[in-house]
């Protein structure tokens, strides 16, 4: 081979912020796959759509709400919630797919940052959820949802809706590891997602649900970053319903990351 | 042994209830290529996954170029290379971007991450394929990518897992060709192998596993004169492979319906077996003459056959 070999010094000299050129490089790496399998990318925007044209035009006119909030400016941050929460399952595909093709034990073999692959996987979702969210918002423009607080109210909403789907792909990074199979992976998150979903403020208003289901809907995240989205676009008080969402999506993460740390460092 | 590249001491490891290792042992020296040969299952795998850092022993010593690889993993990941049984690269990235992703996790400068993967795709001969997605790469493209990816970093310690399992015979040729190349250069290459030939070919020494501990480490050509260089086989109808056995005599090694002969004059050997049958009145109904495999070679240092099945199918036939 033509090139020389390396003196030990230069093996081990660091590079200034390798952590962070790590998981740009990994981050960029994952973003490839929606260009590269336009498929995956489609699928996470279709879906989305389908439910705002569904809900906005076909169960819509059926969902009572008091007051004079227009009904589709209740359904959207609800889509923009739900769009989120079912695209966090790529983190679990993505993970259990590198497992298994054997480039995850590449990964542990290379002197990168350890740190890395988990940010990276979830670093790419992040930016995969903050382009379908802003699809959504011009979807949600076009069906007639309007902003009636002001831009902080908008950016607060945005931010809070990626922070969520961000602690959900810890969630789903952790799932990933733990089942090491893409298939077994995407068949295992639909039953978690779908109760949390659907059992929501997301699209409906809780107050129709009885009692018991109220309690749980009231409570879980998926709920209370919808109502905080929504009191922050459509106006009324916002600040307790922010830091609930929040609190959780801090839970979420404490617990998860630690979780999806320790697989990391013992699945390969 | 003073200048060893690699050193293992004791290694043991078990998966539950399965022991992968069991206190195997061994020493590479710096600039050779060092054979790990043995069936599946032999542990030799997980011996390649300890020394890169991507699995931890349970108990005992390995280092590589003098860095421990469990207290100073860091270090050795910057020294190593790690091609592994099966092709670990991004379908989505092209044949570049590959190589660039793992240029750039192995702490290379920028601008050497652009030069290395362009070194390597046109050494690889993958240059006409560089900007399609490896998705659209054949086998063999695949695993040319794989092991280019293991450079990538010129690790001056290369850690190759049944690196032809799968290639044709040109690809094949190609590789051991490079191995040479790299190994000429400096490289110090752990290889390991089901296949006597490959071992044989490449291997400055040569250790056998078996049941995660080594049953023999010795120079390709020392192995097999132990062993004998050539083996005679001898396929006789039912009933009749006892009596052939007594006539043939103490060299004789009866597997079923098989009578297997190993020996240095297989000629004269042959001949001289062949008149004591024919003289008793005994044809044989098949006749193989070879090259010792490492079935054999199991079969003469630890007493079993390499493979179960292959034991299962060699008692029926």
């Amino acid at each position: 081979m033509s090139a020389s070999v390396p003196s030990t010094e230069a093996r081990d000299a660091r590079i200034p912020l390798g952590a962070l050129r790590d998981t740009l490089a990994l981050v960029r790496r994952n973003l490839y796959a929606y260009l590269r399998v336009p498929q995956l990318l489609v699928f996470s925007t279709i879906q989305p759509v389908i439910f705002v044209l569904m809900f906005r035009y076909v169960f819509g006119g059926a969902i009572r709400l008091e007051g004079p909030v227009d009904y589709v400016d209740f359904l959207m941050p609800g889509i923009f919630v739900q769009t989120v929460t079912f695209g966090s399952t790529a983190a679990a595909v993505g993970l259990a797919t590198d497992l298994k093709s054997g480039l995850m034990e590449r990964f542990h073999a290379l002197p990168m940052s350890r740190a890395a692959v988990l940010a990276g996987r979830t670093g790419a979702d992040l930016v995969r959820n903050l382009f379908v969210v802003a699809l959504m918002m011009v979807v949600g423009y076009l069906v007639g949802w309007r902003v009636h607080t002001d831009a902080l109210g908008l950016i607060g909403a945005a931010g809070l809706v990626l922070a969520f789907g961000y602690a959900l792909s810890w969630v789903f990074a952790t799932l990933g590891l733990a089942v090491g199979d893409p298939e077994a992976a995407q068949a295992a998150a639909f039953p978690v997602l779908a109760p949390l979903v659907f059992a929501s403020a997301a699209f409906v208003p809780l107050e129709t649900m009885p009692g018991w289901l109220q309690a749980f809907a009231r409570n879980q995240p998926v709920s209370l970053t919808a109502e905080a989205a929504r009191a922050l676009t459509v106006g009324g008080e916002a600040a307790s319903l922010v830091l609930r969402a929040l609190a959780w999506d801090a839970g979420i993460l404490l617990v998860f990351g630690a979780i999806a740390v320790r697989l990391y460092r013992r699945t390969t | 042994m003073g200048d060893s590249a690699i050193v293992v001491r004791g290694l043991r490891k078990r998966f539950g209830d399965l022991t992968a290792l069991d206190g195997i042992g061994f020493e590479v020296s710096s600039g050779t290529v060092f054979g790990l040969l043995g069936p599946n299952g032999a542990g030799k795998t997980t011996v390649v996954r300890i020394l890169a850092t991507v699995l931890r022993p349970d108990e005992g010593h390995a280092e590589v170029l003098g860095r421990d690889v469990v207290r100073d993993a860091d270090a050795v990941r910057r020294r190593i290379g790690m091609a592994g049984q099966y092709a670990a690269i991004d379908p989505n990235l092209t044949g570049r971007e590959n190589l660039e992703l793992i240029g750039t996790l192995t702490q290379l400068p920028r601008s050497a991450v652009r030069t290395r993967a362009r070194e390597l795709l046109e050494r690889f001969e993958l240059t006409e394929a560089a900007d399609r997605p490896t998705r659209t790469y054949s086998g063999g493209m695949r695993r040319r990518l794989d092991i280019a990816a293991s450079l990538v970093g010129t690790p001056p310690v290369l850690f190759l897992d049944e690196p032809t399992t799968g290639l044709d015979l040109p690809s094949r040729n190609a590789l051991w060709q490079m191995i040479r190349e790299l190994v000429a250069g400096g490289t110090t290459v752990l290889l390991t192998t089901q296949y006597l030939e490959e071992a044989d070919v490449l291997a400055d020494r040569i250790a056998v596993v078996d049941h995660g501990r080594v049953v023999a480490n010795d120079t390709p050509a020392n192995l097999k004169a132990s062993l004998g260089s050539t083996v005679i086989e001898l396929g006789f109808a039912d009933g009749v492979a006892d009596r052939a056995v007594a006539l043939i005599g103490a060299r004789a090694e009866r597997d079923g319906s098989v009578v297997r002969i190993t020996t240095d004059r297989s000629t004269a050997v042959l001949i001289e077996t062949l008149r004591t049958l024919d003289a008793a009145g005994i044809a044989p109904e098949r006749l193989t003459v070879r090259e010792p495999s490492i079935d054999d070679v199991f079969l003469a240092l630890t007493g079993h056959r390499a493979q179960a099945d292959a034991a299962a199918s060699g008692g029926s036939s």
